[in-house]
């Protein structure tokens, strides 16, 4: 058996294109057949982070096998393409790695916070992938911007553009909810943030998406394209933040705010550029994934869905319960700085640690019930969603601001949304999420 | 068994009685006192029971944790009175202990 632990860049040197990937020879890909695997499969036959469990929706028994199992676990099969990685999957662990930034780093430099590496020739700033001292610097010059407090100023102007979508919403007919709903909202919404040209608002989900996108996904954009996007879109935030910065007064925008703002006025443009990429990227799909995913639980659990026609006031309840069972952001990823003793494993300097809140989220260790969608939970706030520690969400009162928003206004127009067909799903054991989900509005 | 008062931030009042040993962030939650979240459980890992402590009573509730510190210091109208209630503990020492909330919560 292969040592437990992760492959320097020397003993496992990037290779384009990957080579190929081990995976089980199943008769087929149905989600029973691989689900029937992964309930008993050796623990270490099994590579979770290959999208066709996440495609699929069928990671759950693995998850729940570790945390029982091993909740400290090695993979090292696929090693070649991913240099071999430590998943930490019950809550207490999870906890313990999110607040030790002493031990387990987010540097962009070691790969940054996500289990596929960082392209190291291609770093932009950002403070989620730093550590301490600059991550702090940064990140409390973003925070009072997205702050509760500022964020009342938005109410209005978030209400008044989800009136908008939902109000042309067909009735009777079948439409696609990812398509018409949750991108169009998310992307009107941060339009409206950043005061970005709302005709080029499908620009930002575009440019999200390639940011976050697995570049080992087939059909995704391969690395030098993907860079070429990215840099096209630097071009054009870099347009706005000039036109903005030289404006006598701030406007009540983000990009004139962090333009204006002292303590953000003076960083170097590349600087500034990567934390308004990570505004954008950090407030896209997530959203957009929370609310495709709260309409199907809705949809799969009637009794929750008539709990909330009868009380609106779970309303705000309900959209941590979603932001939990949703868990948008599978896993963040962290770098050993050193050796350390982690649930009794030995976890080397240079290791990459996996935390699966998608798992801690349903450890039956610190949440009842964790696999029932139950919209008024006692203590709903306590979830892993968001992460904990100095790289807990910025964004999280935007997006439950967003959410809570969204679901009031549904509420007042549509006593019922069917979901028609089963979703399907986004390939990817980072942005976990839907790329459509078929409903109907009773005409 | 101690008696805190939980300030919001309009100015009004929540007085009650937590038990010895329990959290001041847990006080606030079983009490239904509003403008306490307490989204991590106590681990002092998210930030949100974040109070303002009355300048008389700094020396009875201890002093800030490094953990606590890199929190408060990410948190919004952070001031030198600044702590997370879930790292404060009810006793004898905080009897009659006045909290103040912040605007928000982060
Ligand atoms: C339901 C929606 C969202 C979810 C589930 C989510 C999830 C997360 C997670 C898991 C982290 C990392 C936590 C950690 O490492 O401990 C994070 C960080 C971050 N998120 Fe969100 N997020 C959401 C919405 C947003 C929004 C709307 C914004 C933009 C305003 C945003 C901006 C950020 C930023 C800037 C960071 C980096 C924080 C740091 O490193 O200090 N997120 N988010
Ligand atoms: S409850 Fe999370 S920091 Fe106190």
């Amino acid at each position: 058996m292969a040592s437990k632990h992760t492959l320097s860049r020397e003993e496992a040197p990037p290779q384009w294109p990957l080579p190929p990937r081990h995976r089980p020879q199943l008769a087929d890909h149905k989600p029973e057949t691989l689900t029937a695997y992964l309930a008993t499969a050796p623990l270490g036959d099994v590579d979770i982070a290959d999208p066709l469990w996440w495609e699929t929706d069928t990671h759950w028994t693995f998850f729940k096998r570790l945390r029982d199992e091993a909740p400290i676990h090695f993979t090292s099969l696929n090693s070649e393409r991913h240099r071999g990685y430590w998943s930490v999957t019950r809550w207490a662990d999870i906890m313990a790695v999110d607040t030790n930034h002493q031990v387990f780093s987010s540097d962009a430099h070691l790969g940054g916070i996500t289990l596929f590496d960082m392209d190291s020739d291609f770093i932009m700033p950002m403070f989620i992938a730093m550590d301490q001292p600059k991550h702090d610097v940064q990140r409390k010059a973003v925070n009072p911007i997205v702050s509760g407090a500022n964020l009342a100023a938005f109410e209005s102007l978030i209400r008044e553009r989800t009136e908008a979508v939902l109000d042309g919403l067909p009735r009777g007919e079948v439409f696609d909810w990812v398509d018409r709903v949750s991108i169009e909202l998310t992307s009107r919404m941060l339009a409206t943030l950043f005061d970005f040209p709302q005709e080029h608002r499908r620009k930002l989900t575009y440019w999200s998406d390639i940011a976050t996108a697995d570049p080992e996904v087939p059909g995704n954009l391969q690395k030098e394209e993907r860079q070429a996007v990215l840099l096209g879109m630097l071009q054009e935030f870099m347009g706005l933040w000039n036109a903005r910065v030289n404006d006598p007064e701030p406007k009540g925008d983000l990009i004139s705010m962090l333009a204006h703002n002292p303590a953000t006025r003076d960083m170097p443009p590349m600087e500034f550029m990567g934390n308004l990429v990570l505004l954008i990227v950090g407030g896209n799909d997530t959203t957009r994934n929370s609310i495709t995913g709260g309409l199907k639980f809705l949809n799969d659990n009637p009794a929750e869905y008539a709990k909330l026609r009868a009380n609106h006031a779970l309303i705000e309840p309900m959209v941590s319960e979603i932001i939990r069972y949703q868990t948008p952001l599978a896993h963040m990823r962290r770098t050993a700085l050193e050796d350390s003793i982690l649930g009794g494993q030995h976890i080397r300097k240079g290791d990459k640690v996996i935390m699966w809140y998608v798992s801690g989220n349903r450890d039956e260790r610190a949440i009842d019930s964790p696999d029932a969608f139950i919209i008024d939970r006692v203590r709903p706030r306590q979830h892993m969603a968001f992460g904990f520690g100095i790289h807990r969400c910025v964004g999280n009162r935007l997006a439950e601001l967003q959410l809570k928003i969204l679901w009031e206004e549904i509420m007042k127009r549509f006593d019922n949304i069917e979901v028609v067909a089963e979703p399907e799903r986004v390939p990817s054991a980072f942005v976990k999420g839907y790329k459509s989900l078929m409903v109907r509005i009773p005409a | 068994m101690a008696s805190i008062t939980y300030v919001e931030f309009n100015g009004t009042p929540h007085k009650v009685e937590v038990p010895d040993g329990i959290s001041l962030m847990e006080g606030a939650l079983q009490n239904g006192v509003p403008g306490i979240d307490g989204d991590c459980g106590g681990n002092a890992a998210c930030a949100t029971c974040h109070v303002y402590v009355d300048a008389d009573w700094a020396g009875k509730t201890g002093s800030r944790s490094e953990q606590e510190e890199a929190m408060l210091d990410l948190a919004s109208d952070v001031r030198p009175a600044s702590r997370l209630a879930c790292q404060i503990f009810a006793s004898g020492d905080v009897d009659g202990l006045v909290l103040h909330m912040p605007e928000t919560q982060h």
